[in-house]
């Protein structure tokens, strides 16, 4: 039975991941001026994308056709570990957040590699661009996580939300800096602006869109969808660690309903912050990417120190 | 019986270093068995003929290789066993042997500890010999002589197995200098390169240091002991203060051999020196042997841990870890950038050396126990993926005759096999889920997250921020094997070698890495195994084992207990073949989206060339400049101008030196205190013979005073 909910949660997340990307765009286009398309447009994108016949370059290997799967299996099976609708799920166990980081750098090494297969200079840049920014936001990712996992002395996500839950609304320094530590690692991560445009195909500041350039088809809708999973993953994260309430804590059909309507209106509200800040803030230059992550990597530092100076039992 | 499989991989590794020396006595060998046909076994005919087809002229250099990478091989099988053997059996075996000193016979012990470290030499060894017979079918015997290669090997793989068996002070240094000395000859193999030369110099010069530094720390716990052996050296009582200088002086020395920095200079000078077989068991193995020298001086020869020492392994650890790996991302040259990276994962497992020991002293030995297995745990998953790399470059320098990886490119079309295996390599390495290079990290983290239990507050932040710089650290190793994964075999040829190379066609040279790669995937699906055989060395060295010993199944993993953390590999694969499988038979299912080839899009200017690839330099530019405070870096761009007004740029000649900050900072005020010392000394030697039968005349004085 267990398995059977976290199978489904598992599978909520994958189908609704396109949801989220839709929504986003149109509370953008909303605040933009412009006229949004329907809700379910990346739905329609990636249906049309799998009809189509794929074009692969004649330089490609067979690392090139693998990648998107295996990366969209990491990030599958990151979206596994963390709980989304209901906490206390066996496959969380399976893996901790460490892990799930882990399942992140797995997708992103083939990402990478996948852009150098076809040698051309726009592949190579994409990856070198997206393992700099991707070797900087880790630590602070991690930096933000380990507070977490210090406070609630666990690195089961599972285990830590329903920590939280159970220690009720406690404003904590800690949590605060460790929230916005990873409210810029998450913009970071995923792509969005000011760190990398998911709009454009401007050879100069892309980074995403350069490695994926080559793809087509089925395997660039594979990628198109861990792109949006990761999104949504990130978003879940945010939302259910520092703000739980809501999720199901027993698998009560009525709980779980609670839990996903808990989640769904805590990812549309982020959804409005995220195109909010993606209206006002303008992309950045490469370089001073490494100053945004550093500060990012300061707030999650500075939540532990607070973590251990101000609120830890001893 | 464990104890002669142990003496077995001994004497046949020394076995297999002197059939090397038969390699210019065939005739001998020919004349010996005609004797014994025709004393002894008369009758038989098959066997005869067999030795005397092999003692043909022309059979006979390959079949003395194969030999002596039979034997050398054995002695492989033969420590696996007798390591395992130890381990299983849980027990300690000591022996004597009637050589060395008179009033000192050379003291055996063999006990978890070296069993551990037996079994990770065991598997090197056996994947290092079914490569080595193709690989060194290449040196010319001429140039380089087979005997002297063969000898050293196996001279070197003795002292090695030896010091694992030392039990007294005087035993353990004799193995360490015939392993320093026997690798010196192997790094001089290729001596006709002055660079070699200067390279195998530097490493002579640091292991003697390294060894004389060892010397001094046993010569101080000796000094408040009744003896050497170290039995005796254990009883020694010391006061903290010398049981720190003993610390600091065994950490120099068994440091300078691990390669940590700022004494990690020899390392990227050596290992690339050496025949690749050989930076394998270099890199893979003795470095692991000094680890092993740390922990034996420290956790059982002094005994009582301080936690200070902790603190200054994790310091150490994670200033190696982060500077080694961010001068193997600058490294154009692969085997150089393995070795750096070598020097990374020394600090990866110094750091993780140090929290245990800082538990250890803080009165938490269970989560001690946690630290140790993760260091253990460490070194044995980088004997395992270093071996394979370093054997991988060898394939690809074998096959393309360029260890420069911005001359590389296409590869894994034209090398299939070799590239998976490098493939597996790198994910180790870059410990992604799935692989044993992970399992360990993760348990590093979970030890690094219990510092909740520490009462000191400096304690509690520094040791978060070392965890974050092990994250920082994974990072950018990831980002370096994308690099050397991606360079070297995808994209197009950037060389005309690379673009003819072939697969090799030797199987061995494929069957020994492909061994490791085996390893290292099976290792990350079931770590229970090892970790499983590192509790049993902790609970013997620490006394004390894993705080939750029963959740060590072969399906979970939770170290601490199964509410902290947990990761199930097992099932983690389970769910990725799951995955990936229903997208592939689903999006694969409709005939109308074969796929299809075309040219690659080239923004409708064509003409693709190699040379718009990204290379080495270009793809760490951004690594370079965020960072470019940790090298000295020289970047010269040159152009030719040409035309009326010097307008036109007819070429750019682009030209990147990175050099280590230790060599100016460190090495040359060292070097130059050194000569200006000897120049002083030099005043005294007037070259006047009158002053030097005064000197005489005064120190036999002097003498005499001393003595009376």
């Amino acid at each position: 039975m267990n398995w059977l909910i976290a199978i489904l949660q598992t599978t909520l997340f994958v189908v609704l991941a396109p949801l989220l990307a839709g929504w986003l765009k149109m509370c953008k286009c909303r605040l933009q001026n412009r006229k949004a398309p329907s809700l379910f447009q990346p739905y329609r994108d990636l249906l049309k994308l799998t009809h189509k016949q794929p074009v692969v370059s004649e330089q490609a290997s067979w690392l090139f056709i693998t990648a998107p799967y295996l990366i969209f299996s990491a990030t599958v099976l990151a979206a596994s570990v963390v709980p989304l609708i209901a906490v206390n799920l066996p496959t969380s166990a399976s893996a901790d957040v460490i892990v799930m980081v882990g399942f992140f750098a797995f997708a992103r090494f083939f990402l990478a590699l996948a852009g150098l297969d076809i040698g051309t200079a726009f592949g190579g840049m994409g990856s070198s661009r997206e393992m700099t920014i991707s070797s900087l936001a880790e630590p602070a990712m991690l930096m933000a996580i380990f507070t977490l996992t210090m406070t609630a002395s666990t690195t089961n996500l599972s285990g830590a939300i329903a920590h939280v839950l159970n220690e009720g609304l406690i404003l904590r320094p800690s949590f605060v800096f460790a929230l916005f530590a990873l409210i810029l690692v998450a913009i970071a991560e995923t792509g969005r602006i000011p760190v990398d445009n998911p709009a454009t195909h401007l050879e100069l500041t892309m980074i995403h869109e350069a490695m994926i350039l080559e793809y087509s088809g089925r395997h660039l809708a594979l990628i198109e969808w861990a792109s949006q999973l990761k999104l949504m993953l990130y978003g879940v994260l945010i939302a259910n660690i520092f703000f739980p309430w809501g999720i199901a804590e027993t698998f009560g059909a009525k709980d779980l309903g609670y839990g996903l309507l808990a989640i769904l209106g805590k990812l549309a509200l982020l959804a409005i912050f995220l195109a909010i800040a993606e209206t006002l803030v303008a992309k950045m230059r490469l370089f001073r990417v490494q100053e945004y992550l550093s500060f990012a990597y300061l707030l999650g530092l500075l939540g532990m120190l607070s973590h251990i100076i101000l609120e830890a039992s001893r | 019986m464990i104890l002669l499989s142990a003496y077995c991989a001994v004497l046949l590794s020394f076995a297999s270093g002197l059939l090397a020396l038969m390699m210019h006595q065939r005739q001998t060998l020919s004349a010996v068995s005609e004797y014994g046909f025709n004393t002894f076994f008369t009758g038989n005919v098959h066997c005869r003929s067999w030795i005397n087809k092999n003692l043909e002229e022309r059979h006979f250099p390959v079949f003395l290789r194969q030999a002596v990478f039979v034997l050398l091989g054995l002695s492989g099988v033969f420590a696996v066993i007798a390591g395992l053997a130890v381990l299983l059996g849980k027990g300690v075996i000591t022996d004597q042997i009637a050589l060395g000193l008179p009033w000192l016979p050379w003291h055996i012990r063999f006990d978890g500890l070296s069993g551990f470290f037996f079994l990770i030499i065991g598997i090197a060894v056996c994947a290092v010999s079914l490569y080595g017979p193709g690989y060194v079918s290449s040196y010319k015997e001429n140039e380089h002589p087979f005997a002297a290669l063969g000898l050293f090997t196996g001279l070197f793989v003795t002292g090695m197995l030896l010091v694992l068996l030392a039990d007294d002070a005087f035993m353990f240094m004799i193995a360490w200098e015939l392993m320093s000395v026997a690798s010196y000859f192997l790094v001089a193999f290729q001596h006709e390169n002055s660079a070699n030369r200067r390279a195998a110099f530097l490493y002579l010069l640091m292991a003697e240091v390294g060894a004389l530094s060892i010397i001094l720390g046993f010569g101080v716990l000796a000094s408040f002991s009744t003896g050497f052996t170290f039995d005796a050296l254990r009883e020694a009582n010391l006061s903290s203060t010398w049981a720190s200088i003993a610390f600091v002086l065994a950490l120099l020395g068994f440091g300078m051999k691990a390669g940590i920095v700022p004494v990690h200079v020899w390392l990227p000078e050596a290992h690339p020196v050496a025949p690749s077989h050989i930076s394998a068991l270099m890199s893979g193995v003795m470095l692991k042997v000094a680890l092993y020298g740390l922990i034996r001086f420290c956790f059982d020869l002094l005994g009582d841990v301080q936690w200070q020492w902790g603190v200054v392994l994790l310091i150490l650890g994670t200033v190696s870890a982060l500077g080694g790996i961010l001068y193997a991302l600058m490294q154009p040259n692969l085997k150089r950038l393995l070795a750096y990276s070598s020097v990374e994962n020394i600090g990866i497992i110094f750091m993780v050396l140090g929290l245990s020991m800082i538990f250890m002293a803080n009165g938490h030995p269970q989560l001690a126990a946690l630290g140790f297995l993760a260091a253990l745990f460490h070194a044995f998953n980088h004997a395992l993926f270093k071996n394979l790399l370093f054997l991988g470059a060898g394939i690809i320098h074998h096959q393309t005759h360029e260890l420069n990886i911005d001359m590389m490119g296409g590869l894994i079309k034209k090398m299939p096999q070799t590239s998976a295996l490098f493939l597996v390599g790198c994910m180790s390495i870059s410990s992604l889920p799935l692989f044993n290079g992970f399992v360990s990290e993760w348990l590093a983290f979970q030890t690094a997250l219990q510092v909740d239990v520490l009462d000191n507050g400096v304690l509690r932040s520094l040791i978060p921020v070392a965890a974050a710089a092990l994250a920082l650290t994974a990072a950018l190793a990831a980002a370096c094997f994308v690099k050397v994964f991606g360079l070297i075999f995808l994209g197009q040829a950037r060389s005309r070698n690379s673009e003819k190379a072939h697969e090799v066609r030797d199987k061995g040279m494929l069957a020994g890495p492909a061994l490791l790669a085996g390893l290292c995937f099976f290792i990350g699906i079931f770590p229970g195994v090892i970790i499983h055989l590192i509790n049993n060395v902790s609970g013997q060295l620490l006394g004390h084992t894993l705080p939750n010993d029963s959740a060590l199944g072969w399906l979970w993993l939770a170290p601490v207990s199964a509410e902290q953390a947990s990761y199930s590999p097992p099932l983690v694969l389970i769910g990725a073949l799951i995955a990936a499988g229903v997208c592939y038979w689903y999006l694969r299912r409709s005939p109308l989206t074969i796929m299809r080839r075309a040219d690659t899009w080239d923004c409708g200017f064509g003409g693709l060339t190699p040379r718009m690839q990204y290379t080495s330099s270009s793809f760490t530019m951004p690594f370079r400049r965020i960072f470019a405070k940790t090298w000295i870096i020289d970047e010269q761009i040159k152009k030719d101008l040409q035309g009326a007004m010097d307008q036109d740029v007819a070429a750019v000649h682009y030209q990147l030196h990175i050099q280590d900050h230790s060599w100016p900072r460190l090495y040359q005020p060292i070097a130059q205190g050194v000569n200006n010392l000897a120049r002083q000394v030099g005043r005294i030697q007037t070259g006047n013979i009158r002053t030097y039968l005064g000197y005489s005349f005064a120190t036999l004085v002097l003498l005499l005073w001393v003595i009376s």
